[in-house]
Parts: structure tokens; C-alpha cells; sequence
């Protein structure tokens, strides 16, 4: 490896896989570029919109600011993995009948960032949920659907318990 | 006998005018599979940066890119100048509607001199953006720094320099309208009130930046540019005329949007620019603007500072209202659409709501080294409405008159129409005191009052504001575009088709940035028609699929697309019912389609179906009569006739707390009644106001772009040009009220950007509202806490 490229063995969407990747290169470009991953999407590339949210171990991170090598041996899980296990399924419905996207380009951050909200399992106010997102920026919804369709989804969640 | 003989077709009990459908493209965005700009990769593609100028005013004397060239991977680098050589010539950015109005040559990369900070000079062409940039970086530019005009204060003064000596001096483009005798009205009334505000820079801020992927074919010529952009058509003909290809072999595709707020109907030179290099590599060349570039190169809006007066008799009653505006552009006017529109919508809309007969306004816009301005969701408004609300209400304190009954006093009476405003412009199908009725009883006005006063007493200061608007929509032909020599169409058109398979294809020039535009062309295809939703595929955002269109701006995708839609399909369904006729030897207009099947009209009995008309229109056609040739579509075009825009209105009401030694604002909630016509999806309307109130609410109370007095901006990251976030926004209560637009049969109006317009005047005058019992007035926009605390006298 040169001083330039480092190989690093991850897990992403429950795939693993090794690859040499630019030591500059941040997460979200690694998933984007070599991955074809486009969903996590890059709004600022400086930690503040939160478009690029994806779960690494579990938590949610900001992509942009974390580095492909700092990623080796980690799990990472995006939206596109995220989809595929149900996890957050009525969400997205809701977020669907509920119209809580416009261009969505926040959405699947936004989407990230709520499932880890919605891991809680406990009742959340309209003020709370609002808070949770609040590193989440959107330009079209002016996040009051977007509120609805997290209530709606906790209320099923915790009625059907 | 029609079953139904007093319902048409958007009235039936299966129209799908008035439901709430979900989008097609919501359901793909969810799981990660949008499709936007940057997530197209071509064999090949290569990735431009740019080079932008650091100083907003510098000649440029040399330029060395030897170092960046020898770099590994960069395939091209070029320089303004040799840009120039691949365009066809300028662009100028006036309208000949705009008389008198003036600008200066403008080339897509600077050539000799750059004219604000982030102005393209050299881009780089190389494997990656990476790679690219640091190419970038190797480019050595001597640059001899010139007299900057930043302040729009003093821009036409003698002593400042003068942008473009060609043209004389920094102005734009002066206006003035002058109806009825104002002086008079002044000198006759009983309450004089003005006051002077000021408006903060903004830009768009769409979370998906500005992108381009151009994908030139050497081989037959054909260029396909994929882009992030609202008006693929207007795309079309800037660049092929700028760069000198044929228009009709250009393809614009408009894939997924992330957002665009007017700031995607717009050209940049760094795009154009891409575009080049994609011509001579025969390459694809991709460009996505990184957050700096855009702050530095999306078109900016709203600078602008408004002195305004406003003459009241004792009773209230609005006799008279001025304005005068000093509107600041940038370095250029913005080609095609010019960087006058602010100014130009301020004066038409001022007092817009209003019954006074007097009205005089005059508008002056100055070029400054600064980004170029232009068009940005809501236009003028959230000026114009700022100003005339704030007027209203300051009038009303001073007759000692409720700021709700000051506006019910003066608005124009909804059985008044058509009629026209002070501003000189035709108003009609309007609904001013029925929206205005529905907001207090939404806000439940009286109560909120006395739980204000309750509040006032135990020290916190809370505040109510209203705010009555119009709002231009939908512009026609008479007004500037076309008109004035762009590009730009004004009309909008539908093809609509029958497969074989019984599915009907919408081709629509109107296009989605998520607003739900496809959604709502297929609510009124599968209408008109009466078929199920499920049969119908809107396709937009492909200039080689779809009929000549404006795309989406002002407002006009359903007011204008709408209604070409829905001319289109009725053409489609009356062609069905004729072929039907034929093949049962009964009368077309005894027939009618009703669930995607033709039926008897007088008890809808099942005749044929419509994938069975598909079939024998396309595969057997011996089944049918000689003189039968089924073309099995219909293409419509829309245009308004004589009106300069469809006209909306509505009432806001906005419920703040102010913390008057913090300065802090607290939004407690916001409420919208307004009437865009028919409502085709009541949720996606809803959501259009939400989210154009929040826009506005950003506008009036966090953003700003800060440049400094050698034009530098200031603030140039998200984390230092404030944003609405989830937390500190209200809910908003939105209600419609529905005055079909006479100058269509949809009678649809535009609904997208009146959340914006006037969210700002109804938080500002809540505001002002909470600061009454201290004497203080906020006239500045944004309305930092800073503002708040200088109001007060604090700081
Ligand atoms: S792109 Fe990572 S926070 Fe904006
Ligand atoms: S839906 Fe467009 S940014 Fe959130």
C-alpha cells in the first residue's frame, strides 16, 4: 500500500468486502463512487445537513465526515441495506402516504437518522421528535409532514404492541 | 339520459380532482433509489473543477497553468479566454419588456476581468473531482485587484466605480408607476405613516447543489446534457445557441431534482462551460457545485431596501400607498431572465390585496460586485408583502384599529372582479374576505387575543401578525419572457397516447422537482379521460420525449401543464368515443368511459374496453371503417390569452414569542388560508405552502448572505448561513379556499411559492406586534436576535 491508498475489509449491508481505497476519501464518496451506493446522499460535506447519514456499528454517523479507511472493520448500513431488512418499513409508508419528502434528497438521511429514534421504542412528542432531526436539513417539507409520518409510525408501533 | 347529467368531468364521483394520491417517485426516494445528477456515471466520464476568482473585482493579467497541466489524469484545461472561442458571442442578460434596462457582456468564464468572488476563470478537466482540484490548485493567476461596488447605498454615486464603464454608471433598470394622485391623497389624510426597511441576501440552498453531466457525441454531433434544472427546454436553446450546436440536437434530461426553488431555471457559466469540454473531448463531463461554489455562484435574491408611506383616513380606511425601491444585482444581469424581477414584482404586488386608488412606486436596481441575483421562489414578494403589510398594521395602530379589521376594512370585496389594482393590474376570481373570515376563525382570532393580553400581563411578550397577499402566477405570453426575446416558453403543452395495451402516456413539458408535478398530470389525465389512475404514465424532464414546454417556474406547472393535460386528454377520450362508435354502430355521444371502459352513457353498461380499442386501433385497424385512421393521441397547447399572470391570494397569521432580553424569536404557530383555484391533491397543495412558509420564515429570521466592504462573503458553509431546522419550526395549519381561475376550464392557479411570499410580512408584523408596549419596531430582515435587541434599544 502506498502512502495514498490503504486496504480495508468491511461490512456494508451485510455484504463484507475487502477493497483499496483512497486514504482521503470519505465514507459516503467510498459508498457512492466505488460502491454505487447512491443513496446516502452529500448536501454540505462539512457535518451540518446530514444528507449523508448512514449507520456504522450501529449508531448513526455523518459519512461525509468520516474517512473510508477509518471504516475498516466496521458494519456500515445504508438506506439501501436499511430497505432490504424492513427495519423501517412502516416509516417509509408513512413517509409516503403522508407525502413527508418532496425532492427527497434529505430523505434517506433523514430516514437514517429516524430509525434510531424509532429503535427506542417509547412515546415521543411532536417537540421531541422535531429535536431528533434537528441536524437533518430539508428545503422543501418544512418538516411538519415529516413530524406526522414519525407519529403516525410510533403510535402504530406502540398500539400494536 | 346522462347518469349523472349535472356533474362534468371533474366533478364525478371517480375523478380523482381533489384526492391525495402518493408519488410514484416518493416511494423510489424512500428506499435509496432516487435517481439525481451525480448519480449518473458515463463510460469515460471525466469531472470538472473550477478556478474561481478570490477577489470580487480583479483584472486578470496572466494565467500559468503549466504545473496543472502536466499533472497525471487531467485531460483538459481551459482558460475564459478560450471559452470565449467556442461560444457564438455573449449574453447580454436584458429583456426589451424591461425598457431602458441595460447590462454588460457577460462570457460563461471570465476573460479579462473578474466581476465578483467565485466567478469561473479556468476549469480543469480530470479522471476524478479529486484529481481535478488538485490540478486546480497548481493554476497560478496574477490577478491586479479593482475598485469594488458593494454597497448598493452608494453604487450610483459619482464616486464609485463604475462596474462596466460601457454602460455609464451601475444601474440596471429604473421604474416607476404613478396611478391616481397620490400627493393629494396624502395632503387629505388623517394618518401619514412611513418608514424605511431593509432585506437581507439570500440564496436557494437546495440540498442537492447544482449539477450537469454533458455527454457530447462526436461522431453525429449529438450532445445530452442530464441536469439538475426546472426548464429543460430553456437549457436546451441557451446552450446550443451559446455554443453554436444545433438546438435540435440537443437533449436536456431533467432527472430526479433535490430541490430547485427557482435557483435551477437559471444558466451558469460553469455549467455552460462543462458542456464545452464534454464538445471538445467528445468525453462525458461531469460538474456538481460543492456548497462553497454554491453560495458563490447560485443565483442570490431579495437585497433590497424599500422606503415606503402609506396615508390613512381616522376610519382606516387606505387612501393612498408609496414605495420606493433600491434594488441590489449582482455584477451581471442574469441571462435570460435577467436580474430585475425582484424589483419589477415588488411594485406590481405592494398594497396588492387592497381597495386604495392611489399608488406611486419607483424602483431603481444597481449592479454590485456580488453574485448575480435573480429569480428565487416567490419573487418580490416577501419584499413587497413585508412592506405593505407592515403598513397596514403600523396604520391601524395608529387609528387605533385591530390589524384583523384594519384588512377586512380595506381588502377588495370578492363579488368586485374583475377589477384593476392601484399597481395597474387586471385582479379577478379573488377571494380576499373569505380567506380573510376563514383565518380568524382558523386562528380563532379573539381568544388569541386575550390570551396575548393574559400573557402581557404575567411579562411575556407574545405577538399575533397578519398578513393579506396576492400572488402573480403563472405568467402568459403578454408578459416578459417570450415577449421581452428569451427563450422561454410561456405556453406548456401535452401529448397524451393510447397503447395497444390500453395504457395511456402523458408527455408533459411541465416538470417535478417533487412538488408532485407528474402525480398531479396523471390525477387529471386519468379524470378527463375516465380511467384508472393506475393506467396512466406521465413522463417529463426528457426534451426528446416530451412536447415543446417552459417547464416549471412561477408557479405554473397545473395552472398552465393542467390544463394542457387536460385539453389533451379530452381530445384522447372524444377520438376513443368516435372509434368505439364505429366498431358498436352507435352514437359517439351516447357513449361514455367510465373505470377505463367505454359504456353506454345512459346507464353505463359495459360496450368494449379500452385496452380493446388499443388493440384495433394499433393492430386492427381492417376492423374499422375506411374513412377511420386512429391516431390514438392528442397534443394540446396551453396558453393564458391577455393576462400577465393567473393572480392568487390569501391571509397568513403567524403566533410568535419574543424573549426581549435575548432577543430570541419563538415561532407558537402559523396559519395559511389561500386560494390557488381548484385543488387537484389537497396534500401536495398543503405541503407546497408548508414548505413554502417555512422558506419564507428562513428568509425573514435566520438567512443572510454577509459580504464585507470589498464584497467578500462572509459566510459561505451551512454551519454559517442559517437554515430553517425541524426544531425551531411550527407546525402550520393550512386551509384552502377554492375560487376556480375563469381563464381556464381547470381553473387550477398556482400554489408553490405563496407560502413564501408573505410568511415573512406575518412574522414580521407578529414581531412588531410583541414589541408594541415598548415603542419598538423591527424593520430589517433578517430579524436576529441582534435586530430585536437594537429595536429595544439593548444594544
Ligand atoms: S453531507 Fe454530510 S452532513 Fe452534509
Ligand atoms: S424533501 Fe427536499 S430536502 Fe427534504
Amino acid at each position: 500500500m502506498s502512502e495514498e491508498n490503504c486496504e480495508i475489509t468491511l461490512t456494508v449491508n451485510g455484504e463484507i468486502l475487502t477493497k483499496i481505497v483512497k486514504v482521503r476519501q470519505h465514507l459516503v464518496d467510498f459508498l457512492r463512487l466505488e460502491l454505487g451506493l447512491t443513496g446516502s446522499h452529500l448536501g454540505c460535506e462539512h457535518g451540518i445537513c446530514g444528507a449523508c447519514s448512514v449507520r456504522v456499528d450501529g449508531s448513526v454517523v455523518r459519512g461525509c465526515l468520516m474517512l473510508a479507511v477509518q471504516a475498516d472493520g466496521t458494519d456500515v448500513m445504508t438506506i439501501e441495506g436499511l430497505t432490504e431488512t424492513g427495519e423501517i418499513s412502516d416509516l417509509q409508508k408513512h413517509f409516503v402516504d403522508r407525502n413527508a419528502l418532496q425532492c427527497g434528497f434529505c430523505t434517506p438521511g433523514m430516514l437514517m437518522t429516524l430509525a434510531e429514534l424509532l429503535r427506542k421504542s417509547k412515546p415521543s412528542s411532536r417537540a421531541e421528535i422535531r429535536e431528533h432531526i434537528s441536524g437533518n436539513y430539508c428545503r422543501c417539507t418544512g418538516y411538519h409532514a415529516i413530524v406526522d409520518a414519525v407519529e403516525t409510525t410510533i403510535n402504530d408501533r406502540l398500539g400494536d404492541n | 339520459m346522462d347518469k349523472n347529467p349535472s356533474l362534468n368531468l371533474l366533478d364525478r364521483p371517480n375523478s380523482y380532482i381533489g384526492r391525495s394520491l402518493s408519488r410514484e417517485g416518493a416511494k423510489r426516494a424512500v428506499a435509496g433509489r432516487g435517481r439525481y445528477t451525480d448519480d449518473i456515471s458515463l463510460p469515460r466520464m471525466l469531472h470538472a473543477a473550477f478556478v474561481r476568482s478570490p477577489y470580487a473585482h480583479a483584472k486578470i493579467l496572466a494565467v500559468n497553468v503549466d504545473e496543472a497541466r502536466q499533472q497525471p489524469e487531467v485531460a483538459l484545461i481551459m482558460t475564459g479566454k478560450e471559452l470565449r472561442e467556442m461560444c457564438t458571442g455573449p449574453w447580454i442578460g436584458t429583456l426589451t419588456s424591461f425598457e431602458g434596462m441595460k447590462s454588460a457582456p457577460q462570457y460563461p468564464m471570465a476573460v479579462e476581468r473578474a466581476c465578483w468572488q467565485g466567478e469561473p476563470v479556468v476549469m480543469i478537466v480530470a479522471s476524478t473531482r479529486a484529481v481535478a482540484e488538485d490540478a486546480a490548485e497548481l493554476v497560478v493567476i496574477d490577478y491586479e485587484e479593482l475598485p469594488v461596488t458593494a454597497d448598493k447605498e452608494t453604487a450610483l454615486d459619482a464616486e464609485s466605480s463604475v462596474i462596466h464603464p460601457e454602460l455609464g454608471d451601475n444601474l440596471a433598470f429604473r421604474k416607476t408607476i404613478d396611478c391616481g394622485d397620490v400627493e393629494k391623497a396624502v395632503a387629505e389624510a388623517d394618518v401619514v405613516i412611513e418608514e424605511t426597511f431593509e432585506f437581507g441576501r439570500h440564496t436557494a440552498v437546495s440540498l442537492e447543489t447544482r449539477a450537469l453531466l454533458a455527454d457530447y457525441e462526436p461522431t453525429d454531433g449529438h450532445l445530452t446534457i442530464y441536469t439538475s434544472s426546472q426548464v429543460p427546454h430553456m437549457i436546451q436553446a441557451v446552450f446550443a445557441r451559446t455554443l453554436g450546436v444545433a438546438e435540435h440536437k440537443v437533449r436536456i434530461i431533467a432527472p430526479d431534482i433535490g430541490g430547485s426553488f427557482g435557483l435551477k431555471i437559471h444558466t451558469y457559466g460553469d455549467e455552460v462551460a462543462t458542456t464545452a469540454a464534454s464538445i471538445k473531448l467528445g468525453r462525458p463531463v461531469k460538474f456538481i457545485a460543492d456548497r462553497l461554489e454554491s453560495f458563490l455562484t447560485d443565483i442570490h435574491a431579495r437585497e433590497n431596501r424599500v422606503w415606503g408611506r402609506i396615508a390613512v383616513s381616522k376610519e382606516g380606511e387606505i387612501k393612498s400607498l408609496e414605495i420606493d425601491v433600491l434594488s441590489a444585482a449582482g455584477a451581471y444581469s442574469q441571462f435570460p431572465r435577467t436580474s430585475v424581477f425582484e424589483a419589477n414584482q415588488i411594485l406590481n404586488i405592494t398594497g396588492g390585496p387592497y381597495k386604495h386608488k392611489h399608488y406611486r412606486a419607483k424602483a431603481e436596481v444597481v449592479y454590485l460586485n456580488k453574485v448575480p441575483t435573480s429569480q428565487y421562489r416567490a419573487v418580490g414578494h416577501p419584499i413587497g408583502n413585508s412592506v405593505g403589510e407592515a403598513l397596514v398594521d403600523r396604520a391601524a395602530e395608529a387609528c387605533g384599529i385591530d390589524a384583523l379589521e384594519i384588512r377586512r376594512l380595506n381588502v377588495m370585496e370578492d363579488d368586485q372582479y374583475p377589477r384593476i389594482s392601484a399597481a395597474g393590474i387586471n385582479m379577478q376570481d379573488m377571494s380576499h374576505q373569505q380567506c380573510l373570515e376563514q383565518l380568524a376563525k382558523n386562528m380563532n382570532y379573539n381568544a388569541l387575543r386575550l390570551e396575548q393580553d393574559k400573557f402581557r400581563k404575567e411579562g411575556i411578550q407574545r405577538g399575533i401578525g397578519i398578513a393579506a397577499f396576492i400572488k402573480g402566477t403563472a405568467p402568459g405570453p403578454a408578459g416578459y419572457y417570450g415577449t421581452g426575446g428569451a427563450p422561454i416558453a410561456s405556453q406548456d403543452a401535452c401529448t397524451i397516447k393510447l397503447e395497444p395495451s390500453g395504457g395511456v402516456i402523458c408527455l408533459v413539458g411541465v416538470t417535478d422537482q417533487g412538488q408532485g408535478v407528474d402525480t398531479v398530470m396523471g390525477q387529471i389525465a386519468a379524470s378527463a379521460m375516465g380511467i384508472p389512475i393506475e393506467s396512466v404514465r406521465v413522463i417529463e424532464g426528457d426534451t426528446d420525449a416530451v412536447p415543446y414546454g417552459g417547464g416549471t417556474y412561477a408557479s405554473r406547472a397545473t395552472a398552465i401543464g393542467g390544463e394542457a393535460t387536460y385539453q389533451a386528454a379530452l381530445l384522447l377520450r372524444s377520438e376513443i368515443l368516435s372509434i368505439a362508435g364505429a366498431l358498436l354502430q352507435a352514437e359517439a355521444n351516447t357513449l361514455d368511459i367510465v373505470n377505463g371502459n367505454v359504456v353506454n352513457k345512459a346507464d353505463e353498461t359495459f360496450r368494449i374496453s379500452l385496452s380493446e380499442i388499443g388493440r384495433i386501433g394499433h393492430f386492427q385497424v381492417a376492423e374499422l371503417p375506411n374513412h377511420i385512421q386512429p391516431t390514438l393521441s392528442a397534443t394540446y397547447r396551453f396558453r393564458l390569452q391577455d393576462a400577465l399572470y393567473i393572480f392568487t391570494n390569501g391571509i397568513q397569521g403567524a403566533y410568535v414569542e419574543v424573549d426581549t432580553d435575548t432577543g430570541f424569536i419563538k415561532l407558537l404557530n402559523h396559519w395559511v388560508v389561500e386560494d390557488c383555484g381548484r385543488v387537484i391533491s389537497p396534500q401536495l397543495a398543503d405541503e407546497q405552502v408548508r414548505g413554502g412558509c417555512v422558506q419564507g420564515i428562513g428568509g425573514a429570521l435566520y438567512e443572510e448572505c454577509v459580504y464585507n466592504e470589498t464584497a467578500q462573503l462572509q459566510n459561505g458553509t451551512l454551519a454559517d448561513y442559517l437554515t430553517p431546522m425541524a426544531g425551531e419550526m411550527p407546525d402550520i395549519n393550512v386551509y384552502h379556499i377554492e375560487t376556480p381561475t375563469s381563464l381556464s376550464e381547470l381553473g387550477a392557479k398556482g400554489v408553490g411559492e405563496s407560502g413564501t411570499g408573505a410568511a415573512p410580512a406575518a412574522l414580521m408584523n407578529a414581531v412588531n406586534d410583541a414589541l408594541r408596549p415598548f415603542n419598538s419596531y423591527v424593520t430589517d430582515q433578517p430579524m436576529t436576535p441582534e435586530t430585536i435587541l437594537q429595536a429595544l434599544g439593548k444594544v
